[in-house]
């Protein structure tokens, strides 16, 4: 495990948040420093969007404070899932919406095309510039969706449930691929539902219902009894090359005489 | 027969009709592709509706028409922009109680108390008739505010219109370019409104868009396309209009459908999948656990 920084990106102290009902995050103390890699865990309804949006400043906390270094830019990369992939746009296009512009002529400028020429070199897709976004792999449209991200120079990226939805191969892809900006020095916080698929292989995790379960390396975070307090169901753990498995043995076997 | 085909622009009512027409095509075709990528087709039929409420209503109140239909039209917008993001209705059923309300109010108020603007018929169907200076003005003007509007916050529009949430977290407000968004709708519907008619608009608005998001899968295409060929189907329309002596604004629809259809059958299923929405992943290749690296 990488060691932690001190440079605190953001910071929640004590906040509570909700939509006017009961509060769907309580009392929250959690910071974002640089260089981390952290996944949130928790089931659906237990706060990880409305953790993202109150880390993004979309939302505002009820009860305590979120707090922002000042001049960090965030970034946010959304679910595939939620995308209308048959919209019109190339992959340049949309890499390049990201980049706020005071021109009053539409086309990019030369300089802006540079850009998004070397981010997409970067995530390595830059022969897809031109092609329609419908076109892309799942790895691929994660690529572009990050590489629109890295467009305004964040030092903490956001992704809400980054391997939702996609194939096992794909899930790798991202994951590496993660990893390589994380190494790069990008602080990275995602959400994600996929324990083992996902969860077991970041260096830090923090388990989430409605308030922190617990928080720490998978081996501290991933054991039964932590899961079932944020699930609310009993689950195995079994050990593997070093990591972390839930085996969901709870729900037995339907089917079968 | 060239006599016949020439003799509509010899009547400078015709002339200024058919210039209205293309104007008002062209602005409509514009305006269309933002509001069927946003999935808002459904709005323009109902603004539309809401505006005739505010023509009948602006006399009534001592106000110009234009002023009157196009506050009217423009607080109807917002106040269906602000009860649908409240959630507590979806944007469908607030559409159809604000406009519908709006319009009925419309119908009531002219049934009762007559109109000083154009004829209760030229409003709900368009008309040749009537298309004098001060029309072609406000049209032109329209379409001018909207080139300008979309032009200098083209990249806000783009993002707004294909990913809002995200637009929203990198600095966008999304809240404003709505606003801006029926601000402009407002105003077109309004400049367009005795050309096309208020039960025809929402047509004009959305057949230009389907028809060259058959044909391109560029945005910045389809903005000029879809205008182009809004401006032909206006000019075209409303020249059959005069030949024909049917309301102009079912004509301009007409020649739309026909483009439709046209279009539909020469892009075949190519065509209908980029109307559809669908997505085709391709393959992913392979890659090793990401544990192994750690």
């Amino acid at each position: 495990m990488r060691p932690a920084s001190d440079d605190v990106l953001v910071r929640l102290e004590h906040a509570t948040f909700g939509y006017g009902g009961a509060p769907v995050l309580k009392d929250i103390d959690h910071c974002v420093r640089a260089g981390d890699f952290t996944g949130v865990v928790g089931p659906s309804g237990s706060g990880k969007t409305s953790l993202l949006r109150l880390l993004l400043g979309t939302e505002k906390p009820q009860h305590g404070t979120v707090t922002r270094a000042p001049g960090t830019a965030v970034s946010y990369v959304p679910q595939l899932e939620t995308v209308n992939w048959n919209f019109p746009v190339t992959v340049g296009e949309c890499v390049l919406m990201a980049r706020k512009t005071r021109r009053v002529l539409p086309w990019a400028t030369a300089e802006e095309r540079r850009d998004v020429a070397a981010v997409l070199d970067r995530l390595g897709i830059a022969e897809l510039d031109r092609r329609h976004i419908r076109e892309l792999s799942g790895g691929q449209q994660q690529r572009m969706f990050i590489a629109r991200a890295l467009l305004r120079r964040p030092r903490l990226l956001l992704m809400d449930e980054p391997t939702s939805g996609v194939d096992v191969a794909t899930r790798h892809e991202v994951l590496h691929l993660l990893d390589e900006l994380n190494r790069d020095g990008l602080a990275i916080l995602l959400t994600t539902h996929d324990l083992n698929g996902m969860a077991a292989h970041l260096p830090h995790l923090v388990a989430l219902n409605t308030r922190v379960i617990a928080s720490g390396s998978p081996t501290q975070v991933i054991v039964p009894d932590v899961l079932e307090r944020t699930f609310g169901a009993r689950m195995e753990v079994l050990q593997h090359l070093g990591m972390p498995v839930v085996v969901d043995s709870g729900a037995g076997r339907v089917g079968v005489a | 027969m060239i006599d016949t085909l020439l003799e509509p622009f010899s009547y400078q009512f015709v002339v200024n009709g058919i210039i209205a027409a293309v104007l008002a095509g062209a602005l409509c075709g514009l305006l269309g592709v933002f509001i069927t990528l946003r999935g808002m087709s459904y709005i323009g039929h109902g603004l539309s509706h809401a505006v005739f409420g505010g023509y009948a209503a602006a006399p009534l109140l001592g106000l110009p028409i234009v002023l009157g239909a196009g506050a009217w039209g423009l607080g109807s917008a917002l106040l269906i922009n602000a009860v649908a993001r409240s959630r507590r209705i979806g944007a469908d059923a607030a559409i159809g109680v604000v406009t519908t309300a709006s319009f009925a109010l419309g119908v009531a108020l002219l049934t009762r108390f007559g109109t000083k603007g154009p004829a209760f018929d030229a409003l709900l169907f368009g008309s040749i008739n009537g298309v004098g200076r001060d029309e072609l003005l406000l049209l032109l003007g329209a379409l001018l505010f909207a080139v300008a509007t979309f032009t200098a916050l083209y990249r806000a529009f783009l993002f707004t219109t294909f990913d809002p949430d995200v637009a929203d977290v990198s600095g966008i407000s999304v809240r404003r370019m709505d606003a801006l968004l029926m601000l402009v709708l407002s105003v077109s519907i309004l400049a367009t409104l005795t050309i096309i008619g208020v039960t025809l608009v929402a047509a004009t608005l959305v057949i230009p868009a389907v028809v060259v998001r058959m044909l391109t899968d560029s945005f910045s295409r389809m903005l000029w396309t879809s205008s182009l060929l809004g401006a032909g189907a206006g000019g075209v329309g409303m020249y059959l209009s005069y030949h024909l002596a049917i309301p102009s604004g079912t004509t301009i629809v007409l020649v739309n459908a026909v483009a439709f259809v046209v279009v539909l059958l020469a892009t075949g299923p190519r065509g209908l999948r980029r109307t559809a929405g669908l997505d085709d992943h391709g393959d992913v290749p392979a890659v090793a656990p990401v544990a192994a690296s750690r």
